[in-house]
């Protein structure tokens, strides 16, 4: 491995740099990544915004551990916060209270904390969204996408298990609920809830245990997930907007050094800066005011952190009855009654649906276009109805449920019935997503067809005239080659009716795939063709031709 | 897309179809050109941006101080103020110092820093040729091995691998730290601790409830007498609390068998919810009715409690009770069905 020509590094940052670079191959390293590429668009930071949260998270989290003390063992409230002071609770609230009282940025730090977990939760919610919406996780990138979808649990989980480490009364309720929910598990659920508490509920237990998963069984498997999430964007590379350069085999944008690590690494500390702003100005779990956990008192209005919610929601829109008929309903076994739980079970459906059809999604896709070529191009919205409709729908779905763990405050800050709230937000549940879809889908085709309108006619050029008969009328300017070929660079999938295979059957699921895409893609509006343009501009058409036989223009 | 490469047995790609020539899109007409930014051109706009960045990094090192200002100055405070204060001026130290250095390094990157978007081209994930030298190695790696040859050895290794982990399960076992049989364990949320004569008395003063001082319209949160000195009192209390109201026994609807469950309309029902569990604590004096302020079961007094609104799918259990002779409140027996939640096995 000697050569005649040795390098013979002359400042002390390079004998160090070659040190490391002899023994680790650093050289490699820097040439692959030092100049790689990265496309650059607002909406790609919601990503990083989780990245750097979850870092956020880490750095306060074991900050947060050397004072915490997750026992259950009983003692008696002496630190500085009066109102508390000779209260009975539990070793973990009384050094929860000891953090924020007594160690000085011991409340900032939970603060930072805190309001960091729930943005980690949101950000990676809206990245999964981007990602949805653009298309982005279309081939290579379907395992990816299930990774992201994996994190999004990961990090629901690690919320809630920090959530009640704190044994606080507003915790230890949402506890109680999950154990509620436990026990309504047919066959195993009085057992599971048995072994997760280390007996009956409370125990003495169960702190102790969500820490251990709170500090380290989740975060190692988000750190995994993570890993494993970058290593495949390296792999993929990233999928860059439709524009004028930018094609499926290419990567535009701006390379790692100086400018994206700049851009990025400064924006770590922008998150952080406002992580610190927030948690500066805005008490978030103030459980001094809740007290200590104790079976018997609840406040009013008690609500889940938010990314609990939908789940919550949803078991406050079942209905325990229906007319006279309990939903619990008792299977007459031989042996005697098993009860069947179903006003808990059955709202666990929604989420298990929206769970399953979000990891399911990129299949069902491909399954439906039977695209299976690389998509490295991002859709945007408006051009791929269907999928834009379907995410609304989604997102209605859960917004409704995630309204429904609040319906109590709704009541109370609207002044309206309580009842009524849930009865409305029952009736939503089944029609908000319906409605969402085909608005949106309506909306996406609309803006398409402003589109199409844009490229034939320009745009407005703002410069009114006045006809000699004294009519007015705006002029419109052409778009220059790049706007234009924004508006007209994509693909728009057509119907693809059910097809033979090769022995001339026609299969149930073919048959079935043939109808959800002439659902999907019968209305579509193509993208402007050079021919069509051409024509626009010759006899100044009054409204859009239709040009295309499948380009469905209704005017 | 004049794009014929990728062929396939079933579209071979050679043929153009209608409205797939390369008349029919538009032409990539390539990036558009860079426009140089005022920090490109004027040497004195570029002096300025240097300057903006180092005055933002300034006010970082000035939020730094900030911070130590809040922790030293402010200090060791133990007034409600005190620590608001102080977390305040922690938050804003921080987030001037984190920020600082963030919009330094952002504004350094867009006005100073190259701005040329750089093309790259993307490479194939798997090459063909790369596919068949794994397969290749694989196939190797397996017939070195043998398995495909001796199934005996594969078999059962199998069985073994699939029997290895089942101890891993069986060793969480007990989890549950009180080492109870299956059956006392599903046994054990069938009963609390209220018996015969046990006293009614306040939560959480522990006090006794004398029925006279119970008056129409009035409503207890109740514990048993002694749940204190049990063992473990809040795994107690989760099963044990009940709320006790007095209303008019004319507004009551009572079944036959619980005539006797009452005091001269002083009733007691489980406030654990139903539904998961909840602790029902909110009555409504003027409609007789309990809700779970965490899923808004509604529960009417006037009908044993029955669930007139929400998730719940059964009636509040009801606690028998009576007078002692000293005329403090006791109870009859313990509940005749399982408190709180349902599970599989309640019946």
């Amino acid at each position: 491995m000697s050569s005649t020509t040795e390098y013979r590094p002359k400042t002390s940052t390079g004998k160090i740099a070659n040190f490391v670079d002899t023994r680790v191959g650093g050289s490699a390293m820097v040439k692959e990544f030092g100049r790689k590429i990265f496309p650059d668009h607002w909406s790609f930071m919601f990503g990083e915004v989780a990245l750097y949260t979850f870092v956020i998270l880490l750095i306060s989290g074991t900050f947060l551990t050397f004072f915490f003390d997750p026992s259950m063992a009983h003692t008696v409230y002496e630190g500085s916060y009066n109102p508390l002071k000779g209260v009975h609770m539990s070793v973990a609230m009384a050094s929860t209270m000891d953090i924020s009282f007594d160690v000085r940025g011991g409340l900032f730090m939970r603060q930072v904390h805190h309001w960091s977990a729930l943005l980690f939760v949101a950000a990676v919610s809206v990245h999964m969204l981007r990602v949805f919406f653009t298309g982005a996780f279309r081939k290579p990138r379907e395992l990816n996408w299930v990774v992201g979808g994996t994190l999004l649990i990961l990090a629901m989980a690690a919320g809630f298990t920090g959530y009640s480490l704190p044994d606080d009364l507003l915790s230890g309720n949402g506890l109680r609920i999950i154990d509620g929910v436990i026990k309504a598990l047919p066959v195993v659920g009085t057992f599971i809830s048995a072994f997760l508490f280390g007996g009956e509920f409370p125990g003495t237990a169960i702190i102790g245990r969500l820490y251990m998963m709170h500090i380290m069984l989740v975060p190692a498997l988000i750190l995994l997930m993570i890993g494993i999430h970058l290593f495949m964007v390296v792999v993929h590379k990233h999928t860059q907007y439709r524009g004028p350069g930018r094609t499926n085999d290419n990567v535009v944008g701006f390379p790692v050094g100086p400018v994206y690590a700049a851009k990025a690494g400064g924006f770590f500390f922008i998150v952080f800066g406002i992580v610190a702003l927030i948690s500066g100005f805005f008490q978030i779990n103030p459980i001094w005011n809740y007290g200590p956990y104790d079976p018997s008192p609840v406040s009013a209005g008690t609500q889940p952190d938010w990314y609990i919610g939908w789940v919550d929601g949803a078991l406050r829109l079942m209905p325990g009855y229906l007319g006279n008929f309990s939903l619990e309903w008792i299977i007459p076994f031989p042996w005697g009654g098993n009860n069947l739980i179903l006003n808990v079970l059955i709202p666990m459906i929604p989420a298990a649906i929206l769970i399953g059809a979000m990891f399911a999604w990129p299949w069902i896709e491909r399954w439906v276009t039977k695209d299976d070529r690389e998509h490295h191009l991002l859709d945007r919205p408006r051009n791929a109805p269907f999928r834009t409709g379907v995410g609304v729908a989604g997102v209605i779905w859960y917004c409704v449920m995630w309204c429904a763990a609040s319906s109590d405050l709704i009541a109370t800050h609207f002044h309206v019935s309580l009842n009524d709230v849930t009865y409305w937000l029952r009736v939503l549940f089944f029609l908000g997503p319906i409605l969402g879809f085909i608005v949106a889908r309506r909306i996406a085709l609309a803006l398409q067809r402003k589109d199409r309108e844009i490229v034939l006619h320009g745009r407005e050029a703002g410069v009114i005239q006045m006809s000699p008969e004294g009519g007015f009328s705006e002029q419109h300017a052409e778009l220059d080659v790049y706007k234009r070929y924004k508006l007209v660079a994509f693909e728009s999938h057509e119907v693809m009716p059910a097809e033979a295979d090769s022995t001339g059957h026609v299969s149930r699921g073919e048959k079935a795939r043939g109808a959800v895409s002439k659902f999907f893609f019968e209305d579509r509006v193509a993208p402007v063709t050079p021919s069509e343009l051409e024509a626009a501009h010759g006899h100044h058409a009054p409204a859009i031709e239709e040009s295309s036989e499948d380009a469905s223009i209704d005017r | 897309m004049g794009d014929h490469s990728h062929g396939s047995p079933n579209d071979p790609g050679t043929v153009a179809k209608a409205g797939q020539g390369s008349v029919e899109s538009f032409q990539d007409p390539g990036l558009p050109p860079h426009r140089p930014r005022l920090a490109d051109v004027d040497p004195r706009a570029a002096k300025r941006a240097e300057r903006q960045v180092t005055l933002l990094f300034v006010v970082s090192i000035l939020g730094t101080a900030l911070f130590f200002v809040a922790y030293f100055v402010v200090g060791r405070t133990s007034t409600f103020s005190g620590i608001r204060l102080q977390n305040t001026l922690l938050g804003l130290g921080t987030a001037f110092a984190m920020m600082g250095i963030g919009v330094g390094i952002v504004h350094w990157a867009k006005t100073l820093m190259p701005d040329h978007e750089i093309t790259e081209m993307r490479h194939e994930i798997r090459p063909e040729a790369e596919r068949q030298e794994a397969e290749a190695m694989i196939g190797d790696i397996l017939d070195e091995t043998g398995i495909k040859r001796r199934p005996l050895i594969r078999n059962s290794l199998i069985a073994a691998v699939a029997l290895a982990p089942i101890p891993a399960i069986f060793m969480f076992r007990d989890l549950d730290r009180t080492g109870a049989t299956a059956n006392e364990i599903v046994d054990r949320l069938r009963y609390t601790m209220w018996d015969k004569d046990t006293k009614l008395v306040r939560d959480p003063s522990g006090t006794p409830i004398k029925a006279s001082d119970v008056q129409i319209g009035s409503a207890f949160h109740v514990i048993p007498e002694g749940l204190d000195d049990t063992e473990d009192p809040l795994n107690e209390k989760a099963k044990a609390v009940v709320l006790l109201m007095r209303l008019d026994p004319r507004e009551m609807e009572i079944s036959p068998e619980r005539e006797t469950w009452h005091h001269d309309g002083i009733v007691a029902y489980s406030k654990i919810c139903t539904h998961v569990g909840c602790p029902v604590a909110l009555y409504e004096q003027q409609t007789h009715h309990l809700l779970c302020p965490c899923h808004q079961s509604t529960f009417d007094l006037t009908q044993e409690c029955k669930v007139i609104f929400g998730p719940a799918g059964h009636a509040l259990p009801q606690l028998p009770i009576t007078v002692d002779s000293e005329g403090y409140l006791v109870a009859q027996s313990d509940f005749h069905e399982p408190v709180g939640p349902s599970y599989w096995e309640r019946g």
